[in-house]
């Protein structure tokens, strides 16, 4: 056996999937950042560098559109509108679904399965297919054109597969430390707060990441459930800001860049979270 | 094996323990389940047998339902071509996904593999534009897709090649679903990608080396050991894209509105024409529960053939 044309042949063999897998990944990686990188080159042009060359670098940058769209009063309410509803949403999901999943993961009674199943059908029909009969129900409750209903909405739809989450994550802590502080004479209440939730703030924090950008992207519920301007939320305002503004692509790609901005910082401080969260929803363990 | 056996033993035994000895812990358990409960029956069950009466009726809204009609309504969504062609196109995704985007995606886990340096940046971009919300990719892809050359970045590039010209794409009803479909891809591969890379991180590292000990070459790897211990994760993921497909929403809706002359529309979209532009509540409602029936049926029927996935049952 040649021990040369082996060697050679092993560094070959060695080398050219590597080569031939960077060469995919860096095709797939230009597809999903052009994109992204035209809209900020857009938005730092002026409305007339846009309409004669949409899609070149800016040269140089303008930072007047984001200027404009930062001192516009609307967007820091439609900020603040993102932001309110997304902390309330996300603490009720977290507060109401580690409550429940702490009963699922360990007290026993009678008829828990069923409860179980009940409150996870919830997986079966995303918030799309309800919209409609939630909007009857809220109207009917005069709940429409508040920022209240849209955090209910939020968190009532995010209650079955955080709970489901958070079950998994509850039951993976030894049953013995619970045995141990019930001897200690731990309620389970006390055993709930001081022992179990600081013990799974990992996944808490999944949990929330995940809630907080589902709440933070969505549009359909603000859609259906608010009228008046004061109260939209970003990715509402967005729609209509697009709509408006559609002569100045400029200014509206300044506004969209901005509106971005908040979940890429967030997606990068707190990627291994949101994975975490995903994962743990979708895949055992 | 026999630790987890054990531990499983110790469970058990623990179930009698764990029983309720006293009032105190039906009081925890009524006061933790109801906050859920409550939101859970208010918000999700409440409004369901509401639209299924609402559904009854032809209603505006305005005033108390008063116009009953049967089951009309349902029958006019039967019979609405455009209702036809919205679950139609609902399917087009559902397959197209399914014979597209998932096997993309799965052939680019197994591609890069649980071991190539520089994994985890390609993990952030890719999963980026799932993070974005579906308002600024639709309004960027709006951007992209502009049938005018000089405008529109992917004209620019199709014009570039000889004998291609620019496409009208988004205002062409032959292309309109194949842009969508394009943007959704764009949206939600990454989430695909994700999930497979974290299921190939489940596989332990022996099987495949011991496949590989015994002879195996690479596509006999990924075809018999490395796929059918991702069976659960495909199963997930085909379980998510179709819910998602079948629900699609603010994509279709900021891109197109379902046009032109209903050649993207979605069920989805035509709920919300009629529901919130037409403002029919009570042909609305009836939508809404046609389309909560066929996410039902197709929920039953997969648990029923592909077993309970994991994203159901209990981790």
């Amino acid at each position: 056996m040649a021990a040369n044309s082996y060697r050679r042949s092993d560094v070959f063999k060695k080398n050219l999937p590597r080569f031939f897998q960077y060469l995919v990944l860096s095709f797939v990686t230009l597809i999903f950042v052009v994109p992204i990188v035209i809209l900020v080159f857009g938005s730092l042009k002026t409305r007339g560098e846009m309409f004669s060359f949409p899609y070149t670098p800016p040269n140089p940058p303008q930072w007047d559109n984001y200027v404009q769209i930062l001192s516009m009063s609307s967007f820091w309410l439609m900020l603040r509108n993102s932001v309110v509803v997304m902390l309330f949403s996300t603490a009720g999901v977290l507060i109401i679904c580690s409550l429940a999943a702490f009963v699922f993961a360990r007290i026993q009674f009678r008829g828990k399965d069923l409860a179980f199943n009940f409150l996870t059908l919830g997986l079966m029909f995303p918030i799309t297919v309800a919209i409609m009969p939630v909007y009857l129900v809220v109207r009917q409750m005069h709940l429409i054109d508040t920022l209240l209903a849209v955090i209910l909405v939020q968190t009532a739809f995010g209650l079955s597969g955080n709970i489901l989450i958070l079950r998994g994550f509850f039951l993976a802590v030894p049953v013995e430390l619970q045995d141990a502080a019930s001897i200690d004479g731990c309620t389970a209440f006390d055993f709930f707060w001081r022992i179990l939730l600081p013990l799974v703030r990992p996944a808490l924090a999944a949990v929330g990441a995940l809630t907080m950008i589902v709440s933070w992207n969505d549009l359909l519920t603000p859609l259906v459930l608010l009228n008046s301007d004061k109260l939209w939320t970003l990715p509402l305002g967005t729609m209509q800001f697009q709509g408006e503004y559609s002569s100045n692509l400029a200014l509206m790609s300044a506004f969209v860049a901005l509106s971005a901005v908040p979940a890429i910082i967030f997606y990068l401080f707190a990627e291994r979270q949101i994975v975490a969260g995903l994962t743990a929803g979708a895949l055992k363990g | 094996m026999n630790m987890t056996q054990a531990r499983r033993g110790d469970l058990k035994t623990n179930k009698q323990t764990y029983s309720p000895r006293r009032v105190q812990d039906y009081l925890t358990i009524a006061f933790f389940l109801a906050p859920a409960f409550i939101l859970f029956l208010v918000f999700l069950v409440y409004p369901i047998f509401r639209s299924v009466y609402f559904s009854l009726f032809n209603w505006n809204g305005l005033g108390p339902a008063v116009d009953f009609i049967g089951l009309d309504n349902f029958k006019q969504i039967l019979t609405d071509t455009i209702f036809m062609r919205a679950v139609g196109d609902c399917l087009l995704i559902v397959v197209l996904s399914l014979c597209l985007q998932l096997p993309l995606a799965l052939a680019l886990a197994i591609m890069v593999g649980r071991d190539l340096p520089g994994r985890a940046f390609f993990r952030t971009i890719f999963f980026m534009p799932y993070v974005l919300s579906e308002v600024i990719t639709a309004i960027i892809w709006l951007g992209l897709l502009n049938p005018d050359p000089s405008r529109g970045f992917i004209n620019a590039l199709l014009i570039l090649i000889p004998g291609i010209q620019a496409q009208t794409f988004l205002s062409n009803i032959h292309e309109v679903m194949a842009c969508v479909f394009i943007v959704l891809t764009w949206k939600y591969f990454g989430l695909h990608l994700l999930l497979y890379l974290a299921g190939l991180q489940n596989i332990p590292k022996e099987v495949e080396e011991a496949a590989l000990i015994d002879g195996a070459n690479k596509w006999q790897l990924t075809h018999h050991i490395t796929i059918p211990l991702l069976g659960s994760t495909i199963r997930t993921t085909i379980y998510l894209s179709v819910l998602g497909s079948l629900t699609q929403f603010p994509l279709v809706w900021i891109m197109t509105k379902g046009g032109p002359v209903n050649a993207s529309e979605v069920m989805a979209t035509y709920m919300y024409r009629f529901a919130f532009v037409r403002f029919q509540l009570g042909y609305g409602s009836a939508v809404a529960l046609v389309m909560l029936l066929i996410c039902l049926a197709f929920s039953v029927g997969f648990l029923r053939l592909a077993g309970q996935p994991d994203y159901l049952g209990g981790i």
